[in-house]
């Protein structure tokens, strides 16, 4: 007596079909799940026989074989415990085979029957539909977030529903889409920071041209506050970003119950102890890492410079190709990191550089050991990088800075104008480029990335073609010395 | 017995020496030591030997009460660089931006008019003293305290190659010495013997430029502080060289007209409005850009197209947020 239902597997964010067979033969009773299941999968064993018991159904007291196929991919999770369940109870009769062939299946089982939520269902439902199912059985909270693929999800409270519904006994409460939006928190918003008009500017550039920016100075003078405020001058995100990053957020289990799709741009900000694989995603099974949480949206790194170099290092590829493929034993999986990057940072060891109140008691050699841990091609990365001097009093006297609001609108028009036109460049900007090549020190990398945010600038102003101007307003925001070898 | 078997015998043992020992172990050294091979191989590695005997010794070096048997030589400049015209820019390893821009705009001027710039090649004061000559295409002379066959500190390896190119590396010390805390104090006489003139650009309290003014001084060479803010520390050693009689540097000139030469004229340069408005309140005090934008009522962009100009026409430069008029 052989029974099948299929389901997937989360490889990444992609999918793999399975095939959760169950094979019910003569014999001493007995349990096996085969097929690379790992321990989560193999404690299956005990959450799908509690779970039959307590739905009041007939466990087979006959030797019982599971096989998730292909046997070669290694399975993990919970998500396995429905399809096991329901597969074994269509090989015992209790459920109509055939009904299995039209629904997909995931969710995890509860002592008691009933079903539990699990991460990645966006996923698994996108997939489950391209298969041609066109019903997915899943947890009640997951049914928004599987309806967002555009399948039809079946909201399973309890084991003994589902089985009711496959059986034909029953419905289950259709599922309703939820009326409107939710409400979304307040953004941070700009006006709090007085002052550092220079900085806001450059945050203003960095949003409209999707640049990273590199923030340095002292301690205290609102570097931090400023970098979490750059998702509250971004557009909102468009519906297949919205989805993307749902995605994401999906496969990492983070999504809010009552937010199934995320629709406000992410901002992320790990600590600076965060390890190459929090930042840039790993583990045996794959999960994404800090840098594709931060898709679509912003990445805050403060502290830069403290973090540990390889962990630095590691971003240059997310930063340059907006991808990370990440390789492991049991294959290779690749999520997204199409995110903007804002880092942190002090100008030296002891924080008191660019302070004109305290001296900096940092020695030489711990100031070059400092600015060794930020390789110029890290550096290089940064489009703008901007010394944040500790304002003056009457600075922070002065009345609270423009709100986000006027300059996203002016950040969206920019944003525009960028997409559809590559702007010209006027003959005397051309000639003040090769100027600074010649008298500043600027890289290749350099030179492109000043006429990148130079065109970000032209943009802002609504100028067809870039001016002298604006890419002097460019070169301002360069790479400073003290940063870096002069 | 020769000085350069005494600089290899000190070498040898490691030992700080200007004079011939009398002892036997020397005596031993210097019979077996082999002078010319030991010049072949200085040669084969582009180090030449200038004994304390020779005719194109410096003479101002050799004018003070302890000159070295002689000087170790590296690079493309002839040793007559060093009879000519020198003065020396010493101060603070860790100093502050002020004092990297004006050490800049020293070694910058006064090799620009035609002095040969001596310092120490230390990070700070020396290492901006001699970019600032070789910005100006001027020459420049950094004298080690250690082995002439090290670049040392690491950090200005690449500094020390362009030296090279066109001035002078020297030390008293042979190829393969360590560099030692002990051994500073000692090359810092060498700097203020090659100089007719010292200026210290920024000195702690207890600092190794002041040794260099001190030995200076000692020798009847001509002393110059530049002035620093009373608060800070950084300023402590030289506003105290001040107090005690050495002469002011407010501007290159001062050092120029002890040796009767004038600074080349400056090529004007022309400003956009903006640049202007900036450069003349810069030119009250360095300023943030926030601070600036507040003064002259300029827009965060228009300022920093200003403040570029500025650092591109070579009217300014920027430092941990703060410009300055240069």
């Amino acid at each position: 007596m052989l029974a099948r239902t299929i389901t997937h597997a989360l490889v990444g964010l992609e999918t793999r079909r399975v095939e959760v067979e169950a094979h019910l033969e003569n014999g001493l009773p007995g349990f096996a799940i085969v097929g690379l299941a790992d321990r989560a999968c193999q404690e299956a064993k005990h959450r799908v026989r509690s779970g039959i018991a307590s739905a009041e159904l007939e466990w087979p007291l006959r030797r019982i074989t599971v096989n998730l196929a292909p046997a070669a991919l290694r399975k993990e999770g919970s998500a396995f415990d429905l399809p096991i369940a329901l597969s074994i109870l269509a090989a015992s009769g209790q459920i109509p085979r055939d009904s299995l062939a039209k629904h997909a299946a995931v969710g995890e089982l509860a002592l008691d029957g009933r079903l539990r939520p699990v991460g990645g269902v966006l996923a698994l439902a996108e997939a489950a539909l391209e298969a041609g199912l066109p019903r997915i059985l899943c947890a009640a909270r997951s049914s928004p977030e599987a309806a967002l693929a555009g399948i039809e999800p079946v909201p399973v409270r309890h084991l003994a529903d589902a089985v009711a519904y496959l059986r034909g006994e029953h419905d289950p409460e259709p599922w309703v889409p939820a009326n409107g939006r939710p409400v979304e928190p307040p953004m941070l918003d700009l006006a709090d920071l007085r002052g550092q008009e220079r900085a806001r500017r450059a945050l203003e550039i960095v949003a409209a041209g999707g640049h990273n920016l590199l923030l340095a100075g002292p301690p205290g003078t609102g570097k931090t506050m400023l970098a979490r405020r750059l998702p509250s001058i971004l557009p909102p995100l468009s519906p297949p970003e919205a989805i993307e990053v749902t995605r994401i957020y999906s496969v990492a289990g983070m999504l809010a119950a009552d937010r199934p799709l995320v629709t406000t741009r992410p901002l992320r900000s790990p600590h600076y102890s965060a390890s190459v694989a929090a930042l840039v995603g790993g583990g045996p099974g794959p999960k994404p890492g800090e840098v594709s949480l931060a898709h679509r949206g912003v990445l805050v790194l403060d502290e830069f410079a403290e973090f540990q170099r390889p962990a630095l290092e590691a971003l240059r590829q997310p930063l340059e190709d907006g991808f990370v493929s990440i390789a492991r034993v049991g294959g290779r999986a690749v999520f997204p990191a199409r995110f903007q990057l804002v880092a942190a940072m002090n100008l030296c060891p002891c924080g008191a550089r660019g302070d004109p109140a305290v001296d900096c008691k940092c020695s030489p050699q711990r100031l070059s050991a400092f600015r060794d841990k930020l390789s110029r091609a890290l550096l290089d990365r940064f489009d703008l990088v901007v010394a944040m001097p500790r304002p003056r009093a009457a600075e922070l006297a002065a009345p609270p800075g423009e709100a986000s609001d006027p300059v996203r609108h002016r950040v969206a028009t920019a944003r525009k104008r960028l997409d559809v036109a590559r702007a010209a460049w006027t003959k005397e900007a051309t000639t003040l480029l090769d100027r600074a090549v010649e008298r500043l020190p600027l890289s290749g990398r350099g030179r492109a990335r000043a006429r990148c945010v130079a065109e970000t600038i032209a943009a802002l102003a609504s100028e067809n073609a870039v001016a002298a101007e604006h890419l002097a307003e460019a070169l301002a925001y360069r790479s400073p010395t003290e940063l870096g070898a002069p | 017995m020769s000085e350069l078997a005494l600089a290899a015998f000190a070498a040898e043992t490691g030992s700080h020496l200007v004079h011939m020992p009398r002892d036997r172990r020397f005596r031993v050294f210097a019979r077996g030591f082999d002078e010319t091979g030991y010049l072949t191989r200085l040669r084969e590695s582009g180090v030449r030997w200038v004994a304390r005997s020779a005719s194109h010794f410096p003479p101002l070096l050799h004018a003070i009460h302890d000159p070295p048997a002689g000087l170790f030589v590296r690079g493309a400049a002839g040793p007559d660089l060093l009879r000519r015209a020198t003065v020396a820019v010493v101060g603070a390893r860790s100093c502050s931006p002020y004092g990297a821009q004006v050490a800049r705009m020293l070694g910058r001027e006064l090799a620009g008019a035609g002095l040969v710039v001596v310092s120490g090649l230390a990070r700070g004061v020396d290492g901006e003293a001699h970019r600032g000559a070789l910005e100006a295409g001027g020459t420049t002379v950094a004298v080690l305290g250690c082995g002439i066959d090290r670049d040392y500190p690491a950090a200005h390896r690449e500094l020390a190659s362009r030296i090279r190119a066109s001035g002078l590396i020297v030390s008293e010390y042979a190829p393969g010495v360590e560099p030692a805390p002990w051994r500073f104090p000692a090359r810092n006489r060498i700097i203020a013997g090659l100089s007719a003139a010292a200026v210290v650009v920024e000195a702690r309290d207890r600092s190794g430029a002041l040794i260099t003014a001190d030995l200076a001084l000692e020798e009847g060479r001509e002393v110059f502080a530049v002035p620093g803010e009373i608060t800070s520390a950084l300023s402590s050693g030289t506003n105290d060289l001040l107090k005690l009689g050495a002469s002011p540097l407010t501007a290159s000139t001062d050092v120029l007209d002890i040796f009767g030469l004038t600074a080349p004229a400056n090529e004007s340069v022309s400003l956009g409005p903006s640049a202007e408005i900036v450069l003349a309140r810069l030119r009250d005090s360095p300023a943030s850009a926030d601070e600036l934008a507040r003064a002259t009522g300029l827009d965060a962009g228009a300022l920093a197209s200003a403040l570029t100009e500025l650092e591109l026409a070579g009217c300014a430069v920027a430092g941990g947020g703060v410009y300055r008029a240069n």
